[in-house]
């Protein structure tokens, strides 16, 4: 439909011409899902691949998602301090930071922090090989676009979302212990004893499982923007790339968050 | 699929365009295997739509191609997975992989399609690089390169798995006259040993006029022409008389009326600045 004919469409026709894309954009998201999935196992080429996306997305996130997760913690421990000291249950403060930081706290903000570094990056290369026909070279050399470029970025995604996730809650318990105990003066035995003794294997895979989760979430809905940077309606060319961008990041955002929520209901 | 070593490539009635729009229309036209074929006509009248159509990049809004008795439109995933392992592909800009060497960028099809060892690969590579003068750039980066070069490797990439249909979209565009010269033998020559099909899309009359076979000249929405070499060169059609005979297009082409020039239009005056730099 063109822009014009869009135009003239009453405010109720445009609900229903938006709804029909949402529901055609995900359907086409879930399509590109399983392709990308079912592509990862194809061949042993897959493995350097993966292996390079696993350094850009794992090992290159470590920096920032150690530095997030640290403050997230002391912030926590500062917080609940005060807020438990109230009713003298300052020896809780160990089981309050690492469920909050397990549960919650820990898939959620590394999702973000990834779709903020990495997930950005995928878009936008896979966008910029869209535009300037990269992809359609590998199209006519007979490689799977979709094979060649997402499935190695998903199976990293898959791999790197849930070992970071577990680095950002050990990172942000030794922060809440920084700032509870080193600096506030908590117990520090009562601390350790409290994380482990509340701390229960039902809360780990339940936070692993979001990570899975959040991790398909951001590679998908990040590489298909970008791969789909030519079909967008609102821009062409590099403005349509950093569009892209900007969409990917943000539905990534929201869909996190949304997902959190189901998954929390469902899990715990 | 059986197979012809020199496919010829048949539009019929085909109708080319993007969504609602139509570029080109009603192109019945046979592209003969084992010749080059050069696509002209002037900018933007649908030159590399009609190559992108014919490499199934976009769906034709109507009619058929037909590559070596093989309708495209056809042609389930497994089909297309064996025609297109039968072309190359030379893109405008070359459409070469930022992330990989030069080097890597060629041997990417060998690694994703032949079981060939990484020696092999390595020479197969290094052969296909000198054939147009870029052995010595195997590990430079495309973004390291002139876009002549960029092009040229690109040229090599569509080379390396031997196809016998080779397109190229303006393989001489951006290229100086002896590079682009060197370009026009190297394709000859490829049509000499090993009997190829190459489409070429180009506007640059110069090299249509070294390589050409056959041309198809696009324009006006349809085709103005096709035909042999010497029967373009002929025609009394006063669109392409215009378009072969630069000479002719000075002559009839009215003088343009420009309106005074005004080189004071910048905000702030800046000569004085510059005076005063010069002192």
């Amino acid at each position: 439909m063109t822009q014009e004919r869009r135009a003239q469409l009453s405010p109720i026709a445009q609900l229903g011409d938006a709804a029909l894309r949402l529901v055609g954009d995900t359907g086409a998201m879930f399509l590109f899902l399983l392709e990308s999935f079912g592509r990862i196992f194809r061949s042993w080429g897959q493995f350097p691949k993966t292996v390079r996306q696993i350094y850009f997305i794992g090992v290159k996130s470590i920096s920032v998602i150690t530095l997030i997760s640290l403050f997230t913690g002391m912030v926590i421990g500062l917080q609940m301090y005060y807020a438990l000291a109230k009713f003298g249950a300052d020896g809780f403060l160990g089981a309050a930071v690492s469920l909050s930081l397990v549960r919650e706290l820990g898939p959620v903000l590394t999702a973000i922090m990834i779709t903020g570094r990495a997930g950005s990056s995928m878009t936008a290369e896979i966008g910029v090989m869209r535009i300037s026909e990269q992809v359609d070279a590998l199209r006519v050399m007979d490689i799977n676009p979709i094979g060649y470029l997402v499935s190695p970025k998903l199976a990293a995604s898959i791999i790197c979302f849930p070992i970071l996730t577990a680095f950002f809650d050990l990172v942000g318990i030794v922060g809440g212990y920084l700032t509870g105990v080193l600096l506030l003066g908590g117990n520090s035995g009562v601390y350790w004893y409290r994380v482990s003794a509340y701390l229960k294997m039902n809360d780990i895979s339940g936070g692993f499982i979001k990570s899975l989760v959040f991790g398909v979430v951001v590679c998908t809905v990040c590489c298909y923007m970008g791969y789909y940077t030519h079909t967008r309606r609102d821009a062409v060319g590099p403005e349509g790339v950093s569009q892209a961008t900007t969409a990917g990041v943000v539905t990534s955002c929201v869909l996190i968050l949304l997902a959190d929520y189901v998954l929390t209901s469902l899990l715990f | 699929m059986t197979q012809q070593t020199t496919p010829d490539i048949s539009l019929e009635g085909l109708t080319i365009g993007y969504g609602e729009t139509v570029v080109v229309r009603g192109i019945d036209a046979v592209l003969p295997g084992g010749k080059i074929s050069v696509i002209l006509g002037g900018s933007g009248c649908g030159k590399s739509t009609l190559l992108k159509h014919i490499l199934r990049l976009h769906p034709a809004l109507a009619g058929r191609i037909v590559i070596g008795g093989h309708d495209m439109a056809k042609l389930d995933r497994r089909g297309m997975h064996c025609l297109r392992q039968r072309m190359g592909v030379l893109f405008q800009d070359g459409a070469l992989l930022g992330s990989l060497t030069l080097g890597d960028n060629v041997a990417l099809p060998l690694r994703e399609h032949t079981r060939l060892s990484e020696k092999d690969v390595r020479e197969r590579v290094l052969a296909k690089l000198g054939l147009v003068g870029l052995a010595d750039f195997h590990d430079y980066f495309p973004n390291e390169l002139s876009g002549g070069m960029r092009k040229r490797a690109g040229l090599a990439r569509a080379m390396v798995m031997d196809p016998p249909l080779l397109f190229c979209d303006e393989p001489t565009s951006g290229l100086d006259p002896v590079t682009a010269a060197e370009l026009d033998q190297l394709l000859l020559e490829l049509k000499r040993r090993s009997d190829m099909t190459l489409v070429v899309v180009s506007h640059d009359l110069d090299s249509m006029r070294t390589i050409a076979d056959h041309v198809l000249v696009l324009g006006d929405g349809r085709v103005l022409f096709q035909g042999g070499l010497a029967e373009l060169e002929a025609t009394q059609d006063e669109y392409l008389r215009r378009f072969l005979d630069r000479q002719a297009l000075a002559r009839t082409t009215p003088r343009l009326t420009m309106p005074p020039l005004d080189f004071k239009l910048m905000k702030r005056d800046c000569s004085g600045y510059l005076d005063e730099q010069q002192s």
